[in-house]
């Protein structure tokens, strides 16, 4: 972990409320896609913790949700501004159990982590193919960032206003594959989690206090023991989720 | 050249900086990030006699200027801390610890204290009769004088080390709590704990956190707790330790003006990491700016 001040380059809206937005810091701490960073702003107690997105040289790009009022804060900030920013939070995928035909299932602002899971698979040849899960057509984002990386692109919709109507586990039937990785909201986790029939990572979310690991706020029961969501989490091994609900 | 060095019941401390219980784990997730032995002492996480994954998600709600919490106390028990925590511990900070202490009966208490008290690297107990986040104990010991004082003694009885209690601020008269500990034979007192508090979430129509209420810390207390750290300190003669929402190193000034011989940093750790070593940082600055030469010569001066 490390904290530094970023400098934004770009924030920029993807969806009614789904914007990116692209810094320039130190981003030596980032070690796995996976990872979130927590961001401190003005007039608010607690940082905000986001998925990494993507991270090249050091250029982080963020993809976030507007829910409340910190994000809505961070959607009015303009490129120049400065950001305190705790980077290189949490575990993060593995890459090394993905065999040669990984799947990753991404639901709403679940999808951004994938993102860069995706780059460092097709980096290492493997055959990536994609479920981008969305409530209706306008929500979409990222599809053709996925497509331009050489993944095997499917976009699902609730409602059937593009791509296959349904969840991601419809598509997931489909799809043969040898590791699944997933983020999303946990119904959909859930949902992934039992229909699937490989192992996987799926990386999850909780209201956390210090996103480091000294608060216990954010505590989780496992079949492994009781692991942190923001410390030896967000990321969880299949076999080891114990489902509260 | 400015004075930092404070004693607390005996034992004395290169300045009176403590991240509070709660805050800072069992100190080695800070050890990666600064070199801890610059701090006074810290104290750890809550233990208990037995291991406690503490309350359901969600427990953190935000506040302004503060936050609400409900862990519950999750700790791996007194054995465990004793056998991998401690011996953790012992690779990264080389100065007396803080053995945060709580319990559910009397004698829960001087079961866990019992045993830290013989551990080498505590130096002082600080017994948790104010912890507003779980049933049955807690903070029921911490707002009657005569269950304050049984635990004091139960405690002290089996102990050596100096025994610091800490209190609730969710009580009508803390004076009388913090006189019936001094009478019971206690060291030293703390304060305060948490603020009883709550959020409702407006989307759910429903409590933010699932046990409903939690203990409210961060700067938005700062005051409240200046407050009881005057009132205590001019009641007892026995060192306080003055805590809650305690963010800089003017704050810390301002708390051993009210009468703190040593401060607790708390909430502020969990947003900048880096809190507790910037206050004792910035401690020789601000003192020269108010022109203060011994921190001991300020405690109680206003």
């Amino acid at each position: 972990m490390k904290q530094g001040l970023f400098t934004i380059v770009e924030n920029t809206r993807l969806t009614d409320s789904v914007w990116q937005m692209r810094l320039v810091g130190d981003t030596s701490a980032i070690t796995a896609p996976g990872q979130f960073v927590n961001i401190l702003l003005e007039g608010k107690f607690l940082r905000r913790p986001i998925s990494v997105c993507n991270c090249e040289g050091d250029e982080l790009t963020l993809v976030y949700k507007v829910v409340g009022g910190g994000t809505e804060q961070m959607s009015r900030m303009e490129r120049g501004q400065e950001l305190d920013i705790l980077t290189g939070l949490g575990n993060g995928y593995d890459l090394t159990v993905s065999g040669e035909a990984p799947l990753l299932l991404g639901g709403g602002v679940g999808v951004p982590p994938l993102y860069m899971l995706a780059k460092k698979l097709i980096q290492e040849g493997k055959k990536v193919s994609v479920v981008l899960g969305f409530n209706t057509a306008d929500e979409i984002f990222y599809e053709e960032e996925f497509k331009a990386l050489g993944c095997d692109v499917t976009v699902t919709t609730v409602d059937g206003t593009k791509g296959t109507r349904g969840f991601v586990t419809g598509a997931m039937e489909n799809i043969e594959y040898t590791h699944f990785y997933t983020c999303g909201p946990e119904p959909m986790l859930k949902a992934v989690w039992r229909a699937s029939t490989t192992s996987g990572q799926l990386s999850f979310e909780e209201r956390m206090g210090c996103g480091f690991g000294a608060c216990m706020g954010c505590s989780c029961k496992t079949l492994t023991g009781y692991k942190r969501i923001c410390k030896e989490g967000p990321v969880m091994r299949k076999e080891e989720i114990l489902w509260q609900n | 050249m400015a004075e930092l060095k404070v004693n607390l019941c005996g034992i004395e401390m290169d300045n009176p900086i403590i991240p509070a219980s709660g805050c800072f784990g069992y100190g080695y997730e800070f050890a990666e990030l600064y070199d801890i032995n610059c701090l006074g002492t810290f104290s750890f996480k809550g233990t208990t006699k037995d291991p406690r994954f503490g309350n359901p998600t969600p427990r953190i709600a935000e506040c302004t200027a503060g936050m609400i919490n409900a862990v519950g106390l999750q700790n791996p028990g007194v054995e465990k801390v004793i056998s991998e925590e401690l011996p953790k511990l012992g690779q990264c900070f080389h100065k007396p610890v803080m053995a945060n202490v709580s319990g559910f009966s009397v004698e829960d208490y001087a079961y866990t204290c019992e045993k830290l008290d013989k551990e080498e690297q505590v130096g002082w107990l600080e017994v948790n009769i104010s912890c507003p986040n779980v049933h049955g104990g807690g903070m029921s010991f911490g707002t009657s004088p005569e269950a304050a004082a049984e635990v004091v003694r139960a405690v002290k009885a089996v102990t050596t080390k100096p025994v610091i209690i800490k209190l609730s601020p969710n009580v009508t008269d803390i004076v009388a709590i913090a006189k019936a500990c001094e009478e019971a034979g206690a060291d030293g007192i703390s304060l305060i704990n948490t603020l009883l508090g709550m959020r409702i979430d407006l989307n759910k129509k429903a409590p933010v956190i699932a046990n409903k209420m939690g203990g409210f810390s961060g700067s938005a207390i700062f005051p409240v707790a200046v407050r009881m750290v005057y009132q205590v300190a001019h009641a007892v003669k026995i060192p306080v330790v003055g805590m809650g929402g305690v963010s800089s190193a003017e704050d810390v000034i301002e708390m051993m003006m009210a009468g703190a011989t040593a401060v607790e940093v708390g909430a502020a750790n969990l947003v900048n990491p880096f809190a507790s070593r910037d206050i004792v940082r910035d401690l020789p600055r601000v003192m020269e700016k108010y022109k203060i030469e011994k921190l001991t010569d300020i405690i109680g001066i206003a």
